[in-house]
């Protein structure tokens, strides 16, 4: 495993700028996540660090070294992607074996069963190995995608949705697993998802991209309560964040500078003092209840108990949490960055 | 607007049976969703709702009048597909009311419903703006309203309308279509293999599987009431966890044995032999406590912003649990575990039907 970093990277398709000056440092071991919509630049970095683009400018580093210029091959990185591609005609044993038995790495045939073997029990595949590929299920076919990048422990994995496929509960399951056995073998993995409930669940970091630009790099919890920009803040939570002029009813005072207030939904409290409102909608979702409400001419969503006595088209009360709202200035940057 | 009532409807294809006899009354007004996974019948059953598939056997009536042999046309219904085609070239306007014109009504009626439409979607400031430049919700909007812009329709049925969406747009558009709802009152029958969606719109959830009805009631009721152990299973995420029991289950007891220790349990008429019982237990219905005594280790926690998720090994299997993010957890340690009685479900593994449990049943909270 390996350190990797990118240092200002720049690629354009045309006129469009698909990650804009781009300076990234990957540690050794680290789970990275990269989120953000589509168009974002996410699958562009991707491919750049993998060496399938070339950047414009910038350079890329792995282990130290300068790689910008090499093929992919040379790069040492393994790639998984969306869609899993396994040799249809080939066991499943034979689909994981396959990096293993490449010309120049001459493994003997016991160290490469053994790998093997290691791998399909850790991602619980081990009773499929004589397996066809296309007689397993999308989920164990994801796993021996998977598997067929982690036998070969390459300085780096990529992975591209990998998940994103499957059916939820599979990717529960899998979710779980995955950053598990990152951790036992130390793997440096970047991860690229539209999935914030991924993004927050497997990084050590997450890396916000918007428009090709990163907007933070931060542990999951850090971005959450102290986003950098509302783009940021907009990205991780659901329902999500509420945002609000910062001269809001109900905010405390705010900060020089600030424009907007953003308050997460769990953090409005109703049914006790506070601004009048009305309810507008309630969604029961099960383990918890969202208050879709009118204050003004602003709507808030509240996030609730699930049993909480709230019934669409009554009055409520609805007040902040102390010490909740984060402040953004007019270019909808944090205020206070520094003194989180 | 209208009531559309099922009786015995059926439909086979070939050897298979797409939808088993099923009957049950859609009120009129409600927005109703037929969630179930792939090839459960769902879709089939809103076909032939919609007069795109004729039923084997069976009676559809649509405000008691038998429309079962009506062709689609004549049966005043709007069908909805995925909502996110427009055509890019024409303005909002000319998009929301191309249903209109295609259906050559009076140039005053198709302005007059479309800006009607567009003030209730509130894009009517965009109506003369072309589609390429709106943000992705107006778009959403505008195919929304092209859709339920037609005339004089007693119900519109809807087949997956979101599934194309990101996640982000599909709750915002999950919203818009029941605000709208509850705005024009018409009677929605909506198809989704997704549990969220349904939870957040419906009135009353019906969950089919295997062709078959399992369970029609409220989402609450569902989900906290579950019919059987598939419902149980497929709505809620993360999904319930099920423990085998152990012992056996008496009419009236109060606890069950569980991975080597005795869960309380809510009051049950039913009985079952030893090993026949399983036990329900939602994440946010398992709460990590020094004092529990089914103990394990944790396998995993997983930082979800308004809360996390702990997966914990125990010796009933390994369980989900949902614990606010302020709980101090590590992966490795050894937890208690207890359970939130009055929420517990029971099931029987041999028919996977929930067991009545207690009094406090339904009525509580309803």
């Amino acid at each position: 495993m390996a350190e990797a970093r990118l240092d200002r990277v720049t690629k354009r398709f045309g006129a469009t700028e698909a990650v804009a000056d781009l300076s990234l440092t990957m540690a050794d071991g680290e789970f990275l996540v990269l989120l953000g919509p589509t168009g974002a630049g996410k699958t562009t970095t991707l491919r750049l660090i993998a060496g399938l683009d070339l950047p414009d400018q910038g350079r890329i580093l792995i282990g130290g070294m300068d790689v910008t210029a090499l093929p992919p091959a040379a790069r040492d990185v393994a790639v998984v992607f969306q869609q899993y591609s396994l040799y249809p005609h080939l066991s499943v044993y034979d689909n994981l074996a396959f990096p293993l038995r490449a010309p120049g790495r001459r493994m003997p045939p016991e160290a490469i069963r053994k790998r093997v073997t290691e791998i399909a029990e850790m991602l619980r595949i081990g009773h499929k190995l004589k397996n066809r590929s296309t007689e397993l299920s999308g989920g164990e076919m994801q796993r021996v995608a998977i598997g067929r990048a982690l036998v070969r422990a390459p300085n780096l994995f990529l992975m591209d949705e990998p998940l994103s496929s499957l059916d939820a509960k599979l990717r529960e399951d899998l979710r779980l697993e995955l950053k598990r056995i990152q951790r036992e073998l130390g793997a440096t993995i970047v991860y690229v998802t539209h999935d914030q409930v991924e993004a927050m669940t497997l990084a050590d970091r997450i890396g916000i991209l918007d428009r090709g630009r990163l907007v933070q790099l931060d542990a999951p919890r850090a971005v959450y309560q102290r986003p950098a920009t509302i783009h940021a803040a907009q990205r991780l939570g659901s329902p999500q964040i509420n945002l609000m002029p910062s001269g809001a009813p109900g905010l405390p005072a705010p900060p020089p500078g600030a424009v907007t207030a953003g308050v997460r939904p769990e953090d409005l409290v109703l049914n006790g003092a506070g601004v009048a409102a009305q309810v507008l909608a309630v969604e029961h979702l099960g383990a918890e209840t969202v208050a879709l409400l009118e204050t003004g001419n602003l709507r808030l969503r509240a996030l609730v108990d699930a049993h909480s006595p709230v019934a669409p088209g009554t009055p409520t009360q609805v007040a902040i949490r102390a010490g909740a709202p984060v402040w953004f200035d007019a270019a909808g940057a944090l205020i206070g960055a520094e003194g989180a | 607007m209208a009531e559309i009532r099922l009786e015995n409807l059926h439909k086979r294809f070939g050897e298979f049976t797409a939808v088993r006899e099923s009957s049950f009354t859609i009120r009129n007004g409600e927005f109703f969703v037929m969630l179930g996974p792939s090839g459960c019948g769902k879709t089939t059953t809103l076909r032939m709702i919609a007069g795109l598939e004729l039923p084997t056997s069976g009676r559809i009536l649509l405000d008691g009048e038998d429309v079962t042999w009506k062709r689609g046309a004549e049966r005043d219904i709007a069908f909805v597909f995925q909502l996110f085609a427009l055509y890019p070239h024409m303005s909002v306007r000319r998009n929301i009311s191309f249903p209109l014109r295609l259906a050559g009504l009076p140039r005053a009626e198709v302005r007059a419903r479309t800006e009607a439409v567009a003030r209730m979607l509130r894009i009517d400031h965009l109506l003369d703006r072309g589609v390429g430049g709106l943000a992705a919700g107006d778009r959403q909007r505008v195919a929304l309203g092209r859709a339920i812009v037609r005339p004089s329709a007693k119900a519109f049925l809807m087949d997956e309308p979101l599934g194309a969406l990101d996640a982000e747009f599909r709750e915002v558009m999950t919203e818009e279509l029941r605000l709208l709802h509850n705005r024009i009152g018409a009677t929605t029958v909506y198809v989704t293999h997704d549990q969220v969606e349904a939870m957040a719109m419906a009135d009353r959830i019906c969950v089919m599987n295997h062709a078959e009805v399992l369970q029609i009631g409220s989402p609450s009721q569902i989900y906290d009431h579950p019919a059987t152990r598939f419902v149980a299973g497929f709505i809620g995420a993360p999904a319930m966890n099920f423990l085998a029991a152990e012992g056996a289950l008496s009419p009236g007891a109060r606890t069950l044995a569980v991975g080597g220790t005795e869960v309380a349990i809510p009051e049950t008429r039913g009985a079952l032999a030893p090993g026949a019982a399983i036990l329900g237990a939602r994440p946010e219905h398992i709460r990590l406590s020094d004092t529990g005594t089914l103990r394990g280790q944790v396998f995993g926690v997983e930082y979800m912003g308004a809360r996390q998720l702990v997966t914990v090994d125990t010796a009933a299997g390994r369980l989900r649990v949902r614990a606010p993010n302020t709980a101090r957890v590590a992966e490795g340690e050894t937890v208690g575990l207890d359970f939130v009685t009055a929420r517990l479900s029971l099931f029987d593994a041999a028919t996977d039907r929930a067991l009545p449990c207690g009094p406090e049943a339904g009525g509580a909270h309803g």
